[in-house]
């Protein structure tokens, strides 16, 4: 049984390398090649064919493509991730210090998500087809859908406005203690919460049915074990495994909604570095940014999936 | 059972006989669905006495799984109790709190149900799952080197030798008959006084079925556990069960000592599902199955009379507008009005044989080395090996084996839906066929068609009957037109449906309905062979009788030939002129249907015959004539060398087995693959 | 005897039209239906409807707040909201619609192919679509966008394409689960051709995903096309867009001016629920 699980977490690392090549590929044909000419992107239509060709050569945009990406992506594997066009700087300390500041935020929305999503989840579907069900699933599927920026504007107007519950700027002011930089990415972190609330609700919600409904959920009552014991070693076991693929997907949701709630709060974060970069046309610091987002992205599901595997025995063997 | 007698019962017993383990009386259960309470179970009364038991019998929709959840009291979120009682043990359950019967549960009963891999969890080990039944009981072991050496005890009870290889594992690591071994130990570590066995061998092949079946012969005595055993196979019962009960639509028929009610039923439901059974001696060519009109009453239906009154020949007046009492003679009670006549009523089907297939020497299918190789990863599984047979007009050749044997990839090949192994051979008519059905002939396509097993799975759910059968007709007969629309309604009649089944979709269809649509369809186009890839199993035995007649009927009328697919040895014999077994992907012995039965056989068709339970079979109750098969089938990925039969083979001659895999030798048209001469293989006694 | 395993719970075979009723008629999906409803006929009636023109400004009576000539109030220009707000469920009804047509075509044709094909087509565009989930939805689009400029064609594109592979998993996986069933080698048998088998066999089995992929997706579109538009990279001003107005005035709502947002949110929010209302509806009568 051991002697599978190394093959099989190369292979898992080997998907990962894979897909972040395929990757950096479609990013770097999105962000260079389907602007055309670079030089001209920036100077604008008016300028001069010199400059431009000028630009274009300073810039390495007039090599054959594939030795653009071969510099590019070499450059990318040792931390360099070119120089920003806006700033004539590194983009690197940029995307870093973006991305921690959107993690931060991120880890907030999934500390308040995770266990009120699951709970609401296990409880709807212990209570399946009640008024209580029904209030939490419609109520989940609400909350998903409606974008962030619409749930922000609401969430600011009441409970930072009229209530005057939270402090309605992401960023706290200098040198403020963690505590108070919490509670000030607390309503930027809302409308996160409320996009995942739903998808994760809604998987814990059909997990604990499918294991409630079960024959070793029977058994196991038959066994005549107390309810409480057949809930927690029996159907939970079973029902919140597949969850965890589900909360790491939404990694991918979740950092899509940061362009628009750190646009929105003026945070400086990944999401609103791409949305500036992208109106600047600044393709190193898009490029980058994009990509660093894939990685994060790859990386929490390939470790998702890693551990889905070392939870549930049938996949430990390899079977999938 | 020490603990039980210790107990005071919370009732008196109500005869001064021993409590019953299970009492149940006038037990009504409904389910409720959308608003409506449909009854599932009409006022059944039965009750078991230590030690004792019993079977419940039934096609399915009867109300077996219900009863024996009630006895349980662990009906669907739906379910519910209308009327009467169930006592386990002396105790009414309904009376009991929660605490009270999960104490009941903990100690008194346990379940056995078909499905032995659903009914453990699959991320706990086997031994963390057998723990808990003891960590329940009144004096727990709560060292854990003492939970361990208590499953060990109850695993080698089970006869399972390598008890903590299995302990450590996960459910999914283990085969089909080590589970059911594993689930039987954890319902009688508890020592009930009541075990629930709901189709407990069901889902396992033939020689796996016997061992387990012998086994939980074995226990019973040993723990003298009373025993509710449930199942639609009445050979089963006949094997397991001391008293019986027969259920038709929610109601007991018939109840009474096992082989009194089968051999001399009093109730014409249980005559007519006596007379479906393609039992030993019957074949096409010497009568024709009996089979019973109509359909099941719907659950729910409101019934005033007798639930089987719409299908009987008896039915008159009385049986329609009033509930027929029970009967009783001695300890066999029937609900019949007309009880007295109910061996008298008239065949449905007459003694006259159906007329023989004009059988030619003409060969229409010849297979010469067939072999299928699967790659999984880096391993080769040998599904199929060195098949070779002959296929004559009009006849009909059946194929035998359990379950990883490969008849269905053999069926697959012979269609051209799989490409077989370089080197196979595949003849139609004197012609070589292409491995793929695309590359084939259109008079080669047209030449094999095949009936699928489910017809649910082989029948487009979106398309009409005229469609579907329709199509078929202008792909394979190349008709159009009023030539079809004639043909359609012929083909429609040939098989037993009216024209007001053209406009339906399968779902609107019952199985053996769904079934004469595909049959329909596959001789749409006039083929010489149909393949019939277990084309009954999943069908209640009256309706599989209807549909034996059909293929039958349809062959001596349109002189097709059948390559004839089934586990099941009753249905195979009933059919075929010749007949195949299949043991991991290799014909074991093959020859004309007489000399395999009779012998002399090979080994494992030896086995083969004698652990199928069909009522009414010598072997049933002679133990001496009995061959058991041990241990699981091997895995086709990794088979045994030599003769792969060795690794459970109980005539195993020694070396020669393991290492030369044995060369078929003909006599008399009569194929066998076996080093042990001729003379010396057994024969039928 | 591998009889089917048994059922425990009796449910009589419902009539698929009783079950349809009873999803058609339920609640929840009645309330969408009706809030989409009204929003059609504000889209197609829109400007016939309205008190004022929705482009006019009127710099005398700018940021006026609700009131009995002014329902939902006035913007920074003194345009008419309430007028802004009916007339812009238009775009948003042109335009996500017409990227989930877009997406549904190509995507099923796509999944019919993968799912009944397989082989090195299938993985590759397996692969493809692993990639393209490992990047937020909105990122990608903001990236197609940026390179090929706004507009309302281009966002139809755009979201149409990405919503494509995405609708193609859903229905290869549908077409894996058919593809194995007897009916399709049945069909191999009498010798129909791929064409035949994937849209005359396979194709009628996998509508009812289809249909609820598709709603589900309609839901997704007027999500991503008010975010892009919010961004400014969707429906381009002047429109009397819902996205692109929160865009313009939110900054305005420190200052107290409420109604300049707050009208269009409830549009956009009943709109995306009562589209996934409808969904969830439709995936109850199917399941």
């Amino acid at each position: 049984m051991r002697a599978r699980l190394i093959p099989m977490l190369a292979q898992r690392l080997g998907l990962a390398l894979v897909t972040l090549l395929l990757l950096s590929m479609v990013v770097f044909a999105g962000a260079q090649l389907l602007p055309g000419n670079v030089g001209r992107a920036i100077l604008g239509p008016l300028a001069d064919p010199v400059a431009v060709a000028a630009l274009n050569h300073k810039l390495g945009t007039d090599l054959p493509v594939p030795e653009q990406y071969w510099i590019w992506i070499s450059h990318f594997v040792t931390g360099n991730m070119g120089i920003s066009y806006t700033y004539r700087t590194p983009v690197a300390p940029f995307v870093i210090a973006a991305l921690l500041n959107s993690l931060k935020l991120a880890a907030v929305a999934f500390v308040i998500v995770v266990p009120l999503s699951i709970a609401g989840g296990v409880y709807a579907a212990m209570h399946a087809r009640t008024w209580i069900d029904k209030t939490i699933s419609i109520a989940g599927l609400s909350m998903t859908v409606i974008p962030e920026f619409v749930s922000s504007i609401i969430l600011i107007l009441i409970l930072g406005i009229w209530l005057r519950w939270l402090p309605i700027t992401a960023t706290a002011p200098r040198h403020a203690d963690v505590l108070d930089q919490i509670d000030h990415l607390i309503l930027p972190a809302l409308p996160l919460v409320f996009i995942l609330f739903g998808y994760i609700a809604r998987m814990a919600r059909a997990g604990t049915i499918d294991a409630l409904d079960a024959d070793y959920t029977r058994t196991a009552t038959l066994k005549g074990l107390p309810p409480g014991v057949v809930i927690r070693r029996h159907v939970l076991r079973n029902a919140l495994l597949p969850t965890i693929t589900v909360v790491a997907t939404q990694v991918g949701y979740l950092v899509g909604g940061l362009v628009i709630v750190e646009t929105l709060f003026r945070y400086q974060g990944i999401g609103s570095l791409i949305l500036t970069a992208a109106r600047a046309k600044d393709f190193p610091m898009l490029e980058g940014g994009i990509l660093t987002i894939g990685i994060v992205y790859v990386l929490v599901t390939m470790l998702a999936d890693i551990a889905l595997v070392m939870l549930n025995p049938r996949l430990r063997d390899g079977g999938r | 059972m020490s603990s039980t007698a210790l107990r005071q019962p919370i009732e008196p017993a109500p005869r001064a006989q021993p409590t019953p383990a299970l009492d149940i009386e006038n037990l009504d259960v409904v389910y409720r669905t959308r608003g409506r309470d449909m009854q599932v179970l009409r006022g059944i009364s039965f009750s078991i006495a230590p030690g004792e038991s019993y079977g419940l019998v039934g096609e399915s929709g009867c109300g077996k799984s219900t009863a024996a959840l009630a006895a349980l009291s662990a009906l669907p979120r739906n379910g519910f109790v209308r009327g009467g009682s169930v006592r386990v043990a002396g105790q009414t359950l309904a009376s009991l709190d929660a605490t009270a019967l999960r104490r009941l549960r903990a100690e008194q009963i346990s379940m056995v149900y078909q499905d032995a891999g659903r009914a453990l969890n699959p991320s706990l080990t086997i031994f963390r799952q057998m723990a808990e039944v003891f960590e329940l009981l009144a004096q727990p072991a709560d060292r854990a080197a003492d939970l361990r050496a208590l499953c060990t005890t109850m695993l080698n009870r089970v006869q399972i030798s390598s008890p903590d290889r299995v302990l450590d594992a996960y459910p999914h690591q283990l085969s089909g008959g080590m589970l059911q071994r594993v689930i039987i130990a954890m319902a009688l570590a508890k020592e009930p006084s009541l075990l629930v066995l709901d189709e407990p061998t069901t889902a396992l092949d033939a020689t796996v079925e016997a061992e387990v079946l012998d086994l939980v012969a074995t226990l019973r005595r040993e723990f003298s556990t009373a025993i509710l055993f449930i199942s639609h196979n009445i050979g089963v019962i006949e094997r397991m069960c001391d008293r019986v009960g027969v259920l038709y639509a929610g109601s007991l028929v018939e109840t009474g000592p096992t082989a009194q009610l089968l051999r001399r039923p009093m109730h014409p439901y249980t005559m007519r599902l006596l007379r479906c059974l393609p039992t030993p001696g019957r074949s096409k060519a010497t009568a024709r199955l009996d089979t019973i009109k109509g359909f099941l009453p719907p659950p729910g239906a409101i019934i005033p009379g007798c639930v089987f009154a719409d299908r009987c020949d008896l039915a008159d007046t009385i049986c329609h507008t009033t509930p027929p009492p029970e009967h009783t003679i001695a300890t066999h009670a029937s609900r019949c009005h007309h009880w007295q006549r109910a061996t008298e009523q008239p065949l449905t089907a007459t003694e006259t044989p159906i007329p023989t297939a004009n059988h030619s020497h003409d060969i229409v299918l010849r297979g010469t080395n067939i072999s299928k190789t699967f790659q999984i990863g880096t391993r080769s599984l040998h599904a199929v090996t060195d098949v070779s047979f002959s296929l004559r007009e009009g006849e009909t050749l059946g194929i035998v084996g359990e379950s990883g044997s490969g008849k269905t990839t053999l069926a697959r090949l012979l269609l051209g839906l799989l490409n077989p192994d370089p080197g196979s051979i595949i003849e139609l008519a004197g012609q070589p066929a292409a491995g793929h059905a695309a590359a084939r002939s259109q008079d080669q396509q047209k030449a094999l068609q095949i009936v699928f097993q489910n017809p649910d799975s082989a029948l487009n759910r979106s398309h009409t009957v005229r469609h579907l059968i329709g199509r078929a007709l202008a792909r394979l007969a190349g008709l159009s037109g009023a030539t079809r629309t004639a043909r359609l309604t012929e083909l429609i009649h040939a098989v037993r449906l009216t024209d007001r089944h053209l406009g339906m979709r399968p779902r609107q269809l019952s199985g053996g309905l769904k079934q004469r649509v595909a049959i329909a369809r596959a001789f749409a186009g006039n083929p010489k062979i149909v393949i019939c890839d277990e084309p009954t199993s999943a069908l209640d035995v009256s309706v599989q009788a209807a549909i034996l007649n059909l293929l039958a009927d349809l062959q001596a009328r349109e002189n097709t030939s059948y390559v004839f697919i089934s586990h099941d040895l009753g249905v195979v014999r009933y059919l075929s002129d010749r007949i195949a077994v299949l043991y991991l992907g290799r014909i074991m012995e093959i020859g004309p249907a007489e000399a395999v039965f009779e012998g002399p056989h090979h080994p494992y068709t030896e086995a083969l015959l004698s652990s199928i339970p069909t009522p009414f079979n010598e072997s049933n109750t002679t133990q001496t004539t009995r061959i058991r098969l041990h241990g699981d089938i091997p895995s086709a990925l990794n088979p045994p060398t030599g003769c792969v039969f060795h690794t459970r083979c109980p005539r195993k001659l020694g070396p020669i087995c393991e290492t030369t895999e044995p060369a078929p030798e003909t006599i008399n048209d009569h194929t066998i693959a076996c080093h042990i001469p001729r003379n010396q293989l057994g024969k039928r006694p | 005897m591998s009889e089917a395993a048994l059922p425990v719970l009796i449910e009589p075979t419902a009539k698929p039209n009783e079950r349809l009723r009873a999803a058609l008629t339920a609640p929840m999906f009645v309330i969408g239906a009706t809030i989409l409803t009204i929003w059609i006929a504000c889209a197609i009636l829109g400007p016939s409807l309205v008190p004022y023109n929705p482009y006019a400004d009127d710099l005398m009576n700018t940021l006026a707040p609700p009131s009995a000539a002014h329902w939902f109030g006035t913007d920074q220009i003194g345009r008419d909201i309430f007028s802004r707000v009916v007339v812009g469920a238009r775009s948003i009804l042109s335009v996500a619609p017409l990227a989930t047509l877009l997406g549904t075509l190509v995507g099923t044709t796509l999944g019919l192919i993968t799912g009944y094909f397989g082989g090195i087509i299938d993985t590759a565009i397996s692969r493809l679509i692993e990639v393209l989930l490992a990047l937020p939805l909105i990122i990608v689009a903001l990236l197609a966008l940026v390179a090929l400029g706004p507009s309302n064609t281009t966002v139809i594109i755009v979201i149409g394409l990405i919503f494509a592979p995405l609708i193609a998993r859903t229905v290869r996986a549908a077409v894996l689960t058919e593809r194995e069933l007897d009916y399709v080698a049945a069909a191999q048998l009498r010798g129909e051709s791929s064409l035949h088998i994937m849209f005359v066999e396979i194709l009628p089995n996998v509508m009812g995903p289809i249909l609820v992929e598709t709603t589900v997706r309609l839901g997704y579109a007027i999500f991503t096309v008010a975010s892009l538009s919010f961004l400014g990279f969707g429906i381009q001003p002047p429109s009397a867009d819902w996205g692109l107005a929160i865009s313009e005035n939110y900054e305005l709502i420190t200052g107290g001016y409420w109604w300049t947002v707050t009208f269009d949110a409830v549009a956009i929010a009943s709109l995306v629920v009562a589209v996934n209302l409808i969904a969830d509806g439709i995936q109850g009568a199917i399941e």
